[in-house]
């Protein structure tokens, strides 16, 4: 039953981010706000790509040559920069991270 | 183009992004079982909470014993993203009525984000942009549950999962939205200011320095644009 309100309750504050602004149709952004917005995906998203590759457990660094989510996803970066292709960078960047791990020894198998 | 037109376009347009998302859904449903999650809450987090990195996590807090106000605040700063998403396509949808803006709004992930943004960028002037965004969204909510079913019914067949590291692919899916995006000096700059603030801070409880970074991230760019329009000026 505990499971069922912390679903519930993870269901109202994801619903309400979401649908914070469209809540309000009549807002309009100050410009200043406009153009911050412009820098939205970049900051977020980079956020939390780097320290996915630096700290992959959230906790330690792991900036040695054996931590794939590091190597892997400098390979991924210059992927997406050479090819600007969405489908090259995600497949290409996960066949090298699956590569490396295997090579690396870290796969479970 | 017509509605229908849009809605397959946006379906077909999100096929990347369901790469992307699969092996991270797969996890899901194969991990939130050792959580304490029976399978229906399993699944039913994914139909109703719709949220990748948020419902990693509460499973992560919930295998560490984490009372429900933790996970709580954790979901909430975690998806505090989803406002500046929000705010950010908000000018494109606040015409249409609110049947449409209440389901748009809950299949507004960071992937359907990063594909719609583009759609509305584009110049046309298609009364049905939508229909698209409603395709983008309910591509990625048919592969999130796909996936964790899948997880869930095939998962304990894989011995560790959860050391395979398909987490990356989230990774691999973000650096393919942000790099392309990084055209100008306003843009690399708010990239690595996000950067050093994130890896600066995040030992930050309840992920708070997701917030942190985005909000330096944006400042430093607004700044930087605002200097280099100013430079302009000057010159012509």
């Amino acid at each position: 039953m505990e499971n069922w309100i912390l679903i519930l309750g993870m269901l109202a504050i994801t619903f309400a981010t979401r649908y914070s602004l469209f809540a309000f149709p009549d807002l309009r952004f100050p410009p200043l706000v406009r153009q911050g917005l412009h820098y939205v995906p970049t900051a977020v998203l980079t956020a939390i790509v780097v320290p996915g590759m630096l700290l992959p457990d959230g906790k330690t660094w792991a900036l040695s040559p054996d931590n794939a989510y590091l190597l892997a996803g400098l390979i991924t970066i210059a992927i997406a920069a050479v090819t600007r292709h969405l489908l090259a960078t995600i497949g290409g960047g996960m066949l090298a991270f699956f590569l490396l791990r295997l090579w690396l020894g870290q796969m479970p198998i | 183009m017509s509605r229908q037109h849009e809605l397959f376009q946006g379906l077909r347009d999100m096929l990347p992004m369901l790469l992307g998302a699969m092996p991270f859904g797969i996890i899901y449903g194969s991990l939130a079982g050792a959580a304490g999650l029976t399978p229906w809450q399993t699944l039913g987090m994914s139909v109703l909470v719709f949220a990748g990195s948020a419902q990693f996590i509460a499973i992560s807090l919930l295998g560490g014993g984490a009372t429900l106000a933790v996970v709580w605040l954790t979901t909430l700063v975690v998806n505090l993203r989803h406002a500046l998403y929000s705010a950010t396509l908000q000018p494109f949808v606040r015409h249409l009525p609110k049947r449409w803006r209440v389901p748009l709004a809950f299949w507004l992930t960071d992937e359907a984000f990063a594909v719609v943004q583009h759609r509305y960028a584009e110049t046309d002037a298609s009364p049905h942009k939508h229909w698209y965004f409603l395709g983008a969204g309910l591509a990625m909510y048919g592969n999130w549950l796909a996936c964790t079913l899948i997880g869930l019914v095939f998962g304990q067949a894989v011995p560790n999962i959860g050391e395979w590291g398909l987490d990356f692919a989230m990774l691999a899916t973000f650096i393919g939205i942000v790099v392309p995006m990084l055209r100008n000096r306003p843009q690399v700059a708010a990239a690595l200011v996000a950067a050093g603030v994130a890896v600066a801070c995040h030992d930050l409880p309840y992920k708070l320095g997701l917030m942190a970074a985005a909000f330096a991230g944006i400042v430093v760019g607004v700044v930087l644009e605002r200097r280099y329009r100013l430079l302009q000026d000057e010159v012509f």
